[in-house]
């Protein structure tokens, strides 16, 4: 017998539907329907979760209070990713950022554009820039892009 | 606690590699086999097994089924986790220390090869919020890293040190995938993949397997080889929300490491270790890892490297198998670091071997940018 | 055998087939409130979590990582283990030997499952061999058709037999608030009465010979959650904890083509190893309720048998005298079991958990009338595996 490898070519092919459960959905319902972003609120902690958080994970009781957060905010961090896989149908560099909204706890990971991707640069100033059809998902962002000169 | 009553007893990896031809069992059973052998024991002297395996990496619903035949576990006690091999480890220590098994096989697979990384690995985050803007490990990765600049100033000639580091020690490993000779310069020059990481701060995806054999006080009689016992064992999950962890501060492996080194008696751990294996998937971790696990003081992972410490031949060498950099088969990594410190405190590691060595650390991670650490401490 | 360790908390979330107002996490949130405040402790009380659940039934990766806000699991150790239909008793096993190792001393373990949000069928598919079993087996339901058939060939059991468990169990699902499938027209029928509907009713459509739609189980959103407890601990939390007597189980095959249809290996030898660790001889006697793993219901019949509560062809008879419903010697899934709630991941860790109050004395309106000193839950899945733990009222010696 040859030692040709045999093999046998295959996809996991399973359609999924994640709900965003209703504190989900209700941060994206505003983002489709007003450009707005909403956190929520540790009654505990005061931490305001952006994506609403339906919990506070440190201090484990409902974040209910919702606040609405700016839409701008401070780079943290950020990569200029040469090959994202293909599938996302990106053109790349595309460059992934950490962007701390004004009024929020923590950061929110997005995309950044409307730059030269070598001018990026933590601390940088951004600003959501919408979709113009906007379906109620996390790419109603378009991207974030650098505030004004 | 009554840690002296678990050892590891035998050890046995496969050669790591791209596109190994075997399938996932029979990689199982070489590794099984070889620390059966190494063990001077049989898989009759085996009384209850923990396999490790993802569904994902997989490419299977139920991916522990296809090894169960090849992990031996024909009418005994068999579980597995899913997540990386240190964990698998820990939950063989359990069941070792429950009084209901003297002797448990832990074994751990993966065929990286077979499948698409930046996929599956895109599927550890939010489906909802994260996935659908493409991001994988290693661009989590970069964000990682370039938050540890922010916060420490260490630079990508840093990254690039441990990378030079590693790959060399690789070379001297017959287990490792990507053992090489290369300067700072060439990891700064090779390609970028996602800024501040290139080629070679990444580490390959590898195929393989490996397994070890663990038994308490009543099972060694079993076996012939020499324990190595396991002093410490700790392990803690940090937050999932990337953006809302803090990203360069690993204060879950920082209580994981305190809790094992509590458990071994171990008060420095850089004069107290004599070698210590971490996983290092990209380069930048190394140094964080450093931190966490105290042997570098908050922000000066880059200083202790500088420093030649944790080199062959320095006060704690680091990676003296080529760490993951070397080889990564994802989900058998840590299982790896925890043999090649048995192995070190045996003084069994060949050309890797750190002379004298009788205290080893081994480090395993799960989940997106070092979320859950595992750390384990052996001693000959 | 290690440091003893009981049960003293379960809590659960209503099984539905779609839970659109939460996400996975906010899901297993539910389930551990429920557990802790059942047990009067807080997060911070707990020292360590295990979860499990199936990865392409929701798509996620690394589960234990993903779910560790909601499940509790920040700052502390988590992992996950997960075995296919066997996930949530592999799961409640593993959070035993967390504790029974002296490592923690209350450990919280979670199951979960949004089947909603996939094709269930197209992800148990992929767990066949990809070269030699996937392109000609069809899920589950085929491999449970076999067995069926081969029960029905070897004792001459008859459909109307595979119908009168789904009457028990539908009937038991009644008196669970919990349970997913509430038949509300069955409410104080005849069991008699109820099989013949079954076996007539041109609605009742047969999926693969013989099973039709009523002797299999649905696809259920819940999740589910155990607190486990060291002796010493575990008096102090629970007025009556639920003391872990054995535990084992049997996962030997790999190839369904490998399996003997006649019987039910795996089941078999782990209910003889979990009865020889508790010193039980007499099975039927010494058991006072069970909670089983039977995905479909020809499984109430054979199973029995493999279990070792009567002999071999035997289960039928049991069945119709009554002996398994509630009010018998040995009640079966009080719960109405998994043909009324499959929630996958959890199904195990409600299995034990339905076990475990049936001893607390905590099951409400589906509390079994005698007193409940043994009790039994297992678990199902991979290729023909099986988990068995067996909890007892007395701390075992």
């Amino acid at each position: 017998m040859s030692g040709k490898k045999a093999f046998l070519e295959g996809r996991i092919k399973v359609p999924y539907k994640w709900y965003a459960g209703e504190t989900g959905s209700r941060f994206l319902s505003a983002l489709r329907d007003g450009c707005e972003l909403w956190g929520t609120r540790c009654p505990g902690c005061g931490r305001v979760y952006v994506p609403a958080a339906k919990n506070c994970w440190e201090c484990f009781r409902p974040a209910d209070e919702w606040v609405q957060v700016s839409d701008t905010g401070t780079v943290e961090s950020f990569t200029i990713a040469r090959r994202p896989d293909e599938m996302f149908g990106l053109a790349p560099p595309v460059v992934y950022g950490l962007i701390r909204l004004g009024g929020a706890g923590g950061s929110l990971l997005h995309i950044i554009g409307g730059v030269n991707p070598d001018d990026v640069r933590v601390g940088m100033q951004v600003k959501a820039v919408y979709a113009e059809k906007r379906s109620g998902r996390i790419l109603d962002i378009k991207y974030f892009a650098p505030l004004g000169e | 606690m009554k840690m002296e009553e678990v050892a590891v007893v035998g050890a046995g990896q496969t050669v790591f590699g791209f596109d190994r031809k075997e399938t996932f069992e029979e990689l199982v059973f070489e590794a099984a086999t070889a620390a059966l052998s190494d063990a001077g024991g049989s898989i009759g002297d085996i009384d209850n097994i923990v396999t490790v395996s993802n569904d994902f990496w997989d490419g299977r619903t139920i991916s522990s089924m296809s090894v169960m035949s090849a992990a031996g576990s024909w009418n005994k006690d068999i579980s597995t986790v899913e997540g990386d091999g240190m964990f698998g480890a820990v939950y063989g220590m359990m069941r070792t220390l429950s009084g209901s098994f003297d002797a448990t096989l832990v074994v751990a697979h993966v065929k990286g090869s077979e499948g698409r990384m930046n996929l599956i690995t895109n599927g550890m985050f939010d489906p909802i919020y994260q996935r659908p803007l493409g991001i994988d490990a290693t661009i989590s990765a970069a964000l990682q890293a370039r938050c540890y600049m922010e916060r420490t100033g260490a630079g990508e000639e840093d990254f690039a040190r441990v990378s030079v580091k590693n790959h060399g020690n690789g070379l001297r490993n017959p287990h490792a995938h990507l053992g090489m000779e290369i300067t700072i310069d060439d990891v700064m020059r090779s390609r970028k993949i996602s800024d501040p990481l290139k080629l070679y701060d990444c580490s390959p995806v590898s195929d393989g397997a490996a397994a070890i054999v663990l038994s308490n006080r009543r099972g060694l009689k079993r076996f012939r080889q020499k324990p190595a016992w396991i002093r410490g064992a700790a392990y803690c999950s940090d937050s999932y929300t990337l953006g809302y962890r803090d990203l360069a501060d690993p204060r879950a492996l920082r209580a994981a490491a305190q809790k094992a080194y509590r458990m071994a008696g171990i008060a420095n751990p850089l004069k107290e270790l004599d070698a210590a294996e971490v996983y290092d998937a990209y380069s930048y971790m190394e140094l964080m890892w450093y931190e966490g696990l105290g042997l570098a003081a908050e922000g000066k992972g880059a200083e202790l490297l500088r420093s030649g410490a944790t080199e062959t031949g320095g006060e704690l060498p680091v990676n003296p198998s080529g760490g993951t950099l070397s080889a990564h088969p994802v989900l058998v990594a840590g299982l790896v670091r925890l043999i090649e410190a048995v192995l070190q405190v045996r003084g069994d590691a060949g050309r890797r071997q750190v002379p004298g060595a009788k205290r080893a650390l081994a480090h395993g991670i799960n989940g997106p940018c070092g979320q859950c650490h595992a750390v384990m401490i052996v001693e000959a | 055998m290690g440091r003893r360790a009981a049960i003293v908390g379960f809590g659960q979330t209503k099984g539905s087939s779609s839970r659109r107002d939460v996400t996975g996490v906010e899901l297993i949130n539910e389930a551990v409130r429920a557990a802790l405040a059942d047990a009067g402790l807080g997060i911070g009380d707990i020292d360590a979590v295990v979860i499990g659940n199936m990865d392409h039934f929701e798509g996620v990766n690394y589960v234990d990582m993903w779910s560790v806000e909601g499940s509790g699991g920040v700052m502390k150790p988590v992992f996950k283990v997960t075995t296919g239909g066997t996930t949530g008793t592999s799961v409640a096993i593993s959070a035993y030997y967390h504790v029974a190792s002296g490592m923690f001393d209350r450990v919280l373990a979670i199951g979960w499952e949004k089947n909603s949000e996939s094709d269930t069928t197209g992800a148990i598919i992929t767990a066949y061999d990809p070269f030699w079993e996937r392109p000609n087996m069809a899920g589950a339901i085929g491999g449970l058709a076999v067995d069926a058939s081969r029960y029905m060939h070897d004792y001459g059991a008859t459909e109307r037999d595979g119908a009168r468990v789904t009457v028990r169990e539908r009937l038991h699902a009644l008196n669970n608030p919990f349970a997913h499938l509430q038949q509300e027209w069955m409410r104080g029928k005849d069991a008699v009465f109820l099989v013949d509907a079954l076996v007539a009713s041109k609605e009742n459509k047969v999926l693969a010979y013989p099973l039709r739609m009523s002797d299999m189980c649905p696809r259920t959103d819940a999740a589910a959650a155990l607190i486990f407890a060291a002796e010493g601990t575990a008096e102090k939390i629970a007025p009556i904890p639920a003391w872990v007597l054995a535990v084992a189980n049997r996962h030997n095959f790999v190839y369904y083509g490998d399996l003997d249809w006649s019987r039910n290996e795996t089941l078999e030898a782990a209910a003889k190893k979990v009865f020889a660790t508790a010193g039980i001889r007499e099975p039927l006697k010494e058991v006072d309720v069970c909670e089983l793993y039977l995905p479909y219901s020809y499984a109430g019949l054979a199973w029995m048998e493999s279990i070792g509560f009567c002999g071999p062809g035997q289960g039928p008879q049991l069945l119709w005298d009554g002996v398994t419903d509630m009010d018998g010697e040995l009640p079966v899934n009080p719960s109405g079991g998994v043909m009324s709630s499959n929630p996958i991941g959890a199904t195990g860790i409600i299995r034990v958990g339905e076990a475990a109050i049936q001893i607390m004395r905590k099951a409400g309106t589906r509390q079994v009338g005698k007193d409940v000193n043994v009790a039994m839950a297992t678990g199902f899945g991979g290729c023909y595996w099986a988990d068995v733990m067996l909890l007892g009222r007395k701390k075992p010696v």
